[in-house]
């Protein structure tokens, strides 16, 4: 009986031909599943493109296919064998191989020396430096360079050193190739140049994953793609059957309804102008924008990963000023060229990456809060000990903290908790104005709830509020007007009714739908 | 009421420092008795603090950088540096206060150096300071053309074996130098801070804290303690020894630091404890003199005795105390 | 002029003008330096220059700043140059064989100055050094014949531990004191060469000794650690010179201070006039092929109080030290 089962279940393996496959692979970190019961199935050549926003489980399953994580539910199979992957150079020998983003070959050894290194053709026990170039040489036709193998490879540009290591993973395992964001770095034509040597590696017969931002990049190469969300498989399609806007609404939420609920705030009238930009911007990070802003406001920010909006966020906090444009605050004309200054005029930031950015960990709860007033104070005008429990307490109760006591260190608070920690230490300033990026990621449900209340909250005392966010719905629920950004672009400003999903979605996809690929990655 | 600030001083350092002084008793008798003589105190326990307290005042700047998770191996040479520009200037036949400020103004201006290099340039602190520690001594033989530059200005070398109220001078400066570094960082803000930068610069930045200003003021401190240091060691020997004054004693300073309870990857930090830190080890170096074991057993008995202590403080052991609580109180 | 006299007159060198070293005049001679890591160091590098001055040698000199391989180039420049001889302070004592058989091929004698090499003789004509066996003898003897039958313990101020002067003035001393039973060593510390080092265990010593009231001597393997003892002892109370005795090894300008003030008892130079006697060897070798012996020792000289200690000062206080 389990003989025929599994009899069967061969015969399904060999029925689907994947080169590699993931089946219900789950991975849990503490008491957070960042993988879910995923099935992942690659054809030998294909290009599949893996997407998902930050915190969807990318990383943890690429880093499972390449044996540098071993997954904690679920098997791997290469040419329908359960293979157990224990490392990156492990997984090698079954043919699979990465190439970074940041490529980590040796800048200072030659082109030939990093295609070879560590399996360099010998003679006599030695490296046979003229076989190797000369066999370099050969391969590296084949990807098109036509360069000295014997030249140092950081002499080379991204581009070139990218399709080097590409050169290289495929001649060490020639199966499956991952690549993991390779044309963060690159410039248009170097784009061009990678597209036609992944074209002619899929014409080969290799599986290739790609992961990209680059909505347009993944229309010009891939021919399926996979995407995750929370952890979890949202859906895998060719990209044939999927529409633009399709694919940005199963990227940001499979629940958004496209008749969609419309804000409730986008009647309120307009009060009190705080902030006023003009044709803002930075080069290489921000196009120049103009958005005013006004007391009891919440401006949503929505767009997807890599757009531009964290970018915008960090040069309104002056922590990468502005190169262009003005901003005055109610009417007068200010600078923002460094965060003391931001907090200066009284803005506060709520970074996304918040264990990076924001909290300090070994510090305790109340030093978390009273921080940036304390900042503001400056070094001379210290806040004593009592004075620091009652700001904490006092905020942390608004905030709604749990924590065993305010002295406890902050890195042993849950991460709704650390939120809720930097939220109240900006309301500590009492600020007039609050940049929220990603406030909600990766919390538990209930904490989401309270920093939802809370923006509510102050935005009905008054305070302007930009929130950055993936969460469409959430950003319908409490935005008073909406701004899309896309390709480090703000492409729309959306008021009344147009604030709602359908429209917000739209906006993200189908801006630029019609134009050349070309001109895309130009951004 | 009272429990609070004695339980406070009661930890693996203050315990350390203890046992130590105590091992130095059993090899050595006399180690207690300390003596009025020529209007001054005279013991071992005196030799301790008095030795101690170059490591000391190094410490106390060494913390502060510590705790911002930077590092400053330069000291060493600032000392050598300091030390070789007072006695230049007092065998030119300047007054001694103006040795005394030419030292602290390069101790200063090293400081300032190496903040630049760590907050401006965002060097990583380890190489930043790598520069000065190496071309700092060179300097200093430059100043001294390679020879011990002999003085005998009142002023130099009462700060060197002077006596205050019976306590030798470099005793009374390192005290007064960690009242007031504690003072200056912990009845501020800038205790806070410096706090902040060690355990997250990025965050710490993000909240309005100036941290470039910080660290260059940090590396400052850390210059002008280890230009003090370098006065007191010349005056000391009544001579500049760019060759050998200060050298290897950024180690000790760290060591201090960390026996202190300062860790490495920067954070919280007590002046105090690093003090103290830095009066175990001398109190080790003058146990080995007075112990009359062969000169060959010194590095191995410092080793030793270092790892002992670390041991003692390191997380692992706190496990094992609980660990061995828990089950005695079971047992009982 | 002046000067000059002077300079030569510091390196106590009585034969300046002899006929050898008239044989000398108008050589080229390079001279390769291991850097100036110490007073006596830098007093060696100027005597040498002024040695090679008085004479009308040509003197090339090459600062190695402690790298052997900068000694390297800087003997093969020596050798392109075509210098008549060559004087090295070795930095290490391994690895010369191929550049010293560079300069036998292009007959170049050279003359190891200070430090010896492991390797044949046949590559050097000769090497001048002092004996630091024999100055630990001449310490302990003056120690011998100054205290006679009085029981006496002394304290030692060891060199860097492991360190060659500090194995052989150590080996140099006990010889000399092991014929006197009354002499005894009761302590031995290393001081690292340093005076503050000197110092500080100076000052352990005496803890350990009962305030220093049963130290009779104090044997320092170099002048600046006495130097540094000397504070200690006079910290605590006691007259150094004469409550304790002091003698140590070297001859630096500070140490005749000292024995000047009363301050310490006696000194044995180390000379840094290595340049002389190697300059004496060359110009007979030139002259009419005279080889000298492989190793040249130098005095190891005492000086005590009655050597005229203030004038032993002036000597040598522009030397460098």
């Amino acid at each position: 009986m389990q003989d025929t089962v599994n009899r069967e279940q061969d015969a399904a393996d060999r029925a689907t031909g994947y080169r590699m496959e993931a089946r219900q692979v789950s991975k849990i970190f503490g008491t957070h599943k960042a993988l879910d019961g995923v099935d992942f199935g690659l054809l030998p050549g294909e290009v599949h493109a893996l997407l998902g926003e930050n915190g969807a489980g990318k990383s943890t399953l690429i880093k499972i296919l390449t044996g540098a994580y071993q997954p904690d539910g679920g098997a791997i199979f290469v040419d329908g064998e359960e293979v157990h992957l224990t490392s990156p150079l492990q997984a090698q020998t079954y043919g699979i191989g990465t190439v970074y983003q940041e490529v980590n070959l040796l800048p200072n050894r030659s082109v030939a020396e990093n295609l070879f290194l560590g399996h360099q053709p010998t003679r006599f026990g030695l490296v046979d430096r003229r076989r190797m170039d000369r066999e370099a040489r050969v391969l590296l036709k084949r990807y098109g360079l036509d360069i000295d193998p014997s030249s140092e490879l950081g002499a080379h540009s991204v581009a070139v050193q990218q399709i080097v290591a590409i050169a290289r993973a495929v001649q060490l395992s020639g199966k499956v190739l991952i690549l993991d964001e390779p044309t963060a770095s690159l410039d248009r034509d170097e784009v061009q140049r990678l597209f036609e040597v992944i074209a002619s590696l899929k014409r080969d017969g290799l599986a290739i994953v790609f992961i990209t931002h680059f909505l347009d990049q993944v229309f010009a190469l891939a021919d399926r793609v996979t995407i995750l969300r929370n952890g979890r498989l949202v859906d895998t399609r060719r990209l044939t059957e999927l529409s633009r806007t399709d694919l940005v609404r199963k990227m940001l939420g499979k629940d958004i309804a496209f008749s969609g609920s419309t804000s409730l705030e986008a009647e309120r009238p307009p009060t009190e102008l705080l902030l006023d930009f003009k044709g803002y911007g930075r080069k290489r990070s921000v196009r120049p924008f103009s958005l005013a802003i006004h007391k009891g406001e919440v401006i949503g920010v929505a767009g997807l990963l890599g757009s531009g909006r964290t970018e915008m966020a960090r040069m309104m906090f002056g922590i990468d000023p502005a190169d262009e444009g003005s901003v005055t605050l109610s009417g007068k004309p200010i600078t923002v060229k460094s965060a003391t200054e931001a907090i200066g005029h009284g803005f506060g930031f709520c970074p996304e990456d918040r264990k990076a950015d924001g909290i300090l960990g070994d510090l305790s709860v109340r030093e978390n809060i009273v921080i940036a007033l304390q900042g503001k104070l400056g070094w001379f005008r210290a806040l004593n000990r009592d004075e620091q429990l009652d700001l904490a307490g006092q905020f942390g109760e608004a905030m709604d903290i749990r924590a065993a006591s305010l002295d406890m260190p902050v890195k042993l608070l849950s991460g709704g908790n650390q939120q809720k920690v930097i939220l109240a230490r900006w309301l500590a300033t009492d600020p007039a104005f609050l940049i929220l990026d990603e406030p909600t990621r990766g919390i538990d449900v209930g904490a989401h709830a309270e920093i939802v209340r809370t923006i509510n909250r102050l935005r009905d005392d008054g305070m302007a509020l930009v929130v950055i966010s993936s969460e469409i719905d959430e950003v319908v629920a409490y935005s008073s007007r909406v701004v899309v950004m896309r390709d480090r672009e703000m492409v729309a400003e959306l008021k009344g009714e147009d604030i709602n999903p359908a429209v917000i979605v739209q906006a993200i996809a189908t801006h630029g739908e019609n134009s050349e690929f070309e001109a895309e990655v130009t951004a | 009421m009272m429990r609070i600030p004695l339980a406070r001083l009661v930890n693996t350092q203050t315990i350390a420092l203890v046992g130590v002084l105590l091992l130095n008793w059993i090899l050595f008798p006399g180690f207690f008795k300390i003596e009025w003589q020529d209007g001054r105190l005279f013991g071992s326990l005196i030799d301790v603090l008095n030795r101690g307290a170059p490591v000391a005042i190094l410490a106390i700047g060494m913390t502060a950088v510590i705790a911002t998770k930077g590092v400053d191996l330069s000291v060493g040479a600032v000392m050598a540096m300091a030390g070789a520009v007072a006695a230049t200037l007092v065998v030119g036949g300047y007054p001694g206060w103006v040795a005394v400020a030419g030292a602290l103004t390069v101790g200063l201006l090293c400081g300032l150096w190496n903040g630049a290099l760590v907050a401006l340039l965002d060097i990583q602190p380890i190489i930043a300071t790598l520069v000065l520690m190496v071309a700092g001594r060179g300097i200093a033989q430059l100043i001294t053309e390679g020879s011990i530059v002999t003085f005998s200005d009142p002023t130099l070398v009462f700060i060197g074996t002077g006596s205050f109220l019976g306590l030798p001078m470099p005793v009374v400066i390192a005290l007064a130098l960690m009242i007031l570094v504690t003072l200056a960082v912990r009845k501020t803000a800038i205790g806070l801070f410096i706090e902040a930068v060690g355990v997250n610069r990025s965050a710490a930045t993000l909240a309005g804290i100036r941290s470039r200003l910080l660290l260059i003021a940090v590396y400052a401190v850390s210059g002008l303690c280890a230009a003090i240091a370098g006065i007191i060691v010349a005056g000391d020997i009544r001579g500049a020894d760019a060759n050998n004054a200060g050298l290897w004693l950024e180690l000790d300073a760290i060591l201090a630091a960390v026996i202190g309870g300062t860790s490495l990857l920067g954070g919280r930090f007590s002046i105090v404890m690093s003090v103290v830190g830095a009066l175990i080890i001398q109190a080790m170096n003058t146990g080995i003199l007075v112990s009359g074991y062969p000169p060959e057993f010194n590095l191995v008995v410092k080793a030793g005795m270092i790892t002992l202590i670390l041991m003692i403080q390191s997380p692992f052991a706190g496990r094992l105390l609980t660990w061995f609580g828990r089950n005695r109180r079971k047992g009982a | 002029m002046s000067i000059l006299k002077k300079l030569a007159l510091a390196a106590g060198l009585a034969t300046a003008l002899s006929s050898a070293a008239m044989a000398a005049d108008g050589m080229t001679v390079g001279f390769s330096q291991i850097g100036s890591e110490s007073g006596w160091r830098a007093a060696e590098t100027s005597v040498t220059k002024s040695q090679a001055e008085s004479r009308g040698i040509n003197l090339k000199f090459a600062d190695a700043q402690q790298k052997q391989e900068n000694q390297i180039k800087a003997i093969r420049g020596f050798i392109a140059q075509g210098v008549d001889a060559i004087l090295v302070a070795p930095v290490v004592a391994t690895g010369w064989e191929d550049v010293l058989n560079e300069a036998k091929e292009a007959n170049i004698p050279v003359v190891l100055l200070d430090r010896g090499i492991d390797g044949p003789e046949d590559l050097y004509l000769t090497s001048v050094a002092s004996d630091q066996v024999k100055e630990g003898r001449v310490a302990g003897q003056w120690l011998v014949d100054t205290v006679k039958d009085k029981d006496c313990k002394v304290v030692e101020l060891q060199g860097t531990v492991g360190s060659t002067p500090a194995i052989n003035r150590k080996k140099g001393f006990e010889e000399a004191i092991a014929g006197s039973k009354n002499i005894t060593i009761i302590r031995s510390q290393t001081g690292d060469f340093t005076r503050s080092k000197g110092k500080e265990v100076m000052e352990g010593f005496l803890k350990a000794e009962n305030g220093g009231k049963g130290i009779c001597a104090l044997y320092a393997h170099n002048d600046d650690m006495a130097v540094g003892a000397i504070q200690a002892i006079k910290d605590a109370g006691l007259k150094p010179g004469s409550d304790i005795l002091v003698v140590s090894i070297d001859g630096v300008p500070d140490i005749f201070t000292a024995i000047a003030a009363g301050e310490a008892n006696a000194t044995v130079e180390l000379t840094p006039n290595m340049a002389g006697p190697a300059f004496d060897a060359l110009a007979a070798y030139k002259k009419d092929g005279t080889v000298p012996p492989k190793f040249i020792i130098t005095e190891s000289k005492l000086y005590t109080a009655a050597d005229d200690p203030k004038g032993e000062y002036e000597r040598r206080k522009g030397l460098g030290y």
